[in-house]
């Protein structure tokens, strides 16, 4: 796996516009189970967006990557940051993706997963570890390809899931792999 | 060699497991299938047990269990080899979620049982105003899976609810 220099130097002040902490929506609000809309990766509201999801992913503990429903917003928009948690391999550190879609998957593992906008559950779900996506960043519009592996692959398709109206939840590997949560970040 | 189906319901407590399986495994009884969780944070446990002993010894054997009148428990025999009726066809994962309501499950399922599908196991789970209900399914050979996932999201629809049916799959190695 080859990482991607322009996405790994990337960061939002690229974006050139101060991020708002917004309200993260849990279910069920409709919006989290709306299929997102294409968005214009250089119109200044995608911008505006892609600022406000990395500044409420920062201020919430343990928050590796937040979609734009999630914020209420339905768009295919979604920002990530594996960079501090243990079961990260390599990465790319923060970044945001429009339009995202995923290229190839394979290596499925089974992992516990968790999510700001179900704070009562986790579930096992079973995701590829190796991970081509597609996508195009904020503001300039540049379209990515990026090979992903690990943490950040599971990260990056819990997003386009999110961003496709898909929760961890519609995922689940069976009828014993919802867990109630019994401690929050 | 009969077999017998024990459930222990009630308040929640430690030791509760040890004491009953205690109990059978002093009356020489297997324990063949169970399971146990928390509903609501009640105790509800079911197991399947096999052994000589009759009904009458084993509800004596736990009557301690329910002397202060906080767990109910029931014995019953039950037939052998009572595997469902061998369906051969598809394996699914049902998932449901949405805001609360009554009428959830019967509505849902009410399409599986339309074309003869098998719930083998089911949980759900209310935590706030999100109900949640997981399944596994099996659909008998020659139902057309589409059809049903459509009318399933049909329903789901309905009930304002997300629904998706997905192949369950296994890993050979």
């Amino acid at each position: 796996m080859s990482l991607h220099e322009r996405l790994a130097s990337w960061s939002e002040d690229e974006l050139g516009v101060t991020g708002r902490v917004l309200d993260v929506v849990r279910a069920p609000a409709p919006v989290l189970s709306t299929v997102g809309a294409d968005v214009d990766p250089t119109a200044q509201d995608v911008v505006q967006l892609a600022a406000d999801l990395v500044a409420t992913m920062r201020v919430s503990p343990g928050c590796v990557g937040l979609a734009a429903p999630q914020v209420g917003v339905s768009a295919r928009v979604f920002c990530v940051d594996v960079s501090a948690h243990p079961k990260t391999q390599r990465h790319h550190g923060t970044f945001v993706l429009c339009n995202a879609t995923v290229v190839e998957a394979s290596r499925n593992e089974k992992s516990r997963e968790g999510c700001m906008s179900v704070p009562d559950f986790t579930g096992d779900v079973k995701r590829a570890t190796r991970l081509v996506v597609h996508g195009a960043l904020p503001g300039t519009g540049e379209s990515v390809t990026v090979e992903a592996n690990a943490f950040e692959a599971r990260a990056l398709q819990h997003e386009i899931d999110h961003c496709a109206g898909l929760l961890f939840l519609d995922r689940a590997a069976g009828a014993h792999a919802i867990y109630a949560r019994k401690t929050y970040l | 060699m009969t077999l017998h189906a024990i459930t222990v319901l009630g308040h929640d407590r430690p030791g509760i497991i040890a004491e009953t399986t205690g109990k059978l495994a002093g009356l020489g009884l297997n324990l063949e299938d169970s399971t146990m969780t928390l509903l609501r944070g009640h105790f509800a446990m079911m197991l399947i047990c096999a052994g000589e002993a009759p009904g009458a010894d084993i509800e004596a054997a736990l009557a301690p269990l329910s002397e202060d009148g906080r767990l109910t428990v029931s014995v019953r025999e039950v037939p052998a080899g009572t595997a469902a009726a061998g369906i051969s066809g598809t394996s699914w994962v049902l998932t449901v979620h949405g805001a609360d309501r009554p009428g959830i499950v019967s509505r849902i399922v009410g399409e599986l049982a339309a074309v003869g599908g098998n719930v083998t196991d089911l949980t759900t789970r209310l935590a706030g105003d999100l109900y949640l209900l997981v399944a596994e399914v099996d659909l008998p050979a020659g139902v057309d899976a589409a059809a049903v996932e459509a009318a399933l999201a049909a329903a789901g629809t309905e009930l304002g609810v997300g629904v998706t049916l997905r192949g369950a799959e296994a890993d050979d190695l």
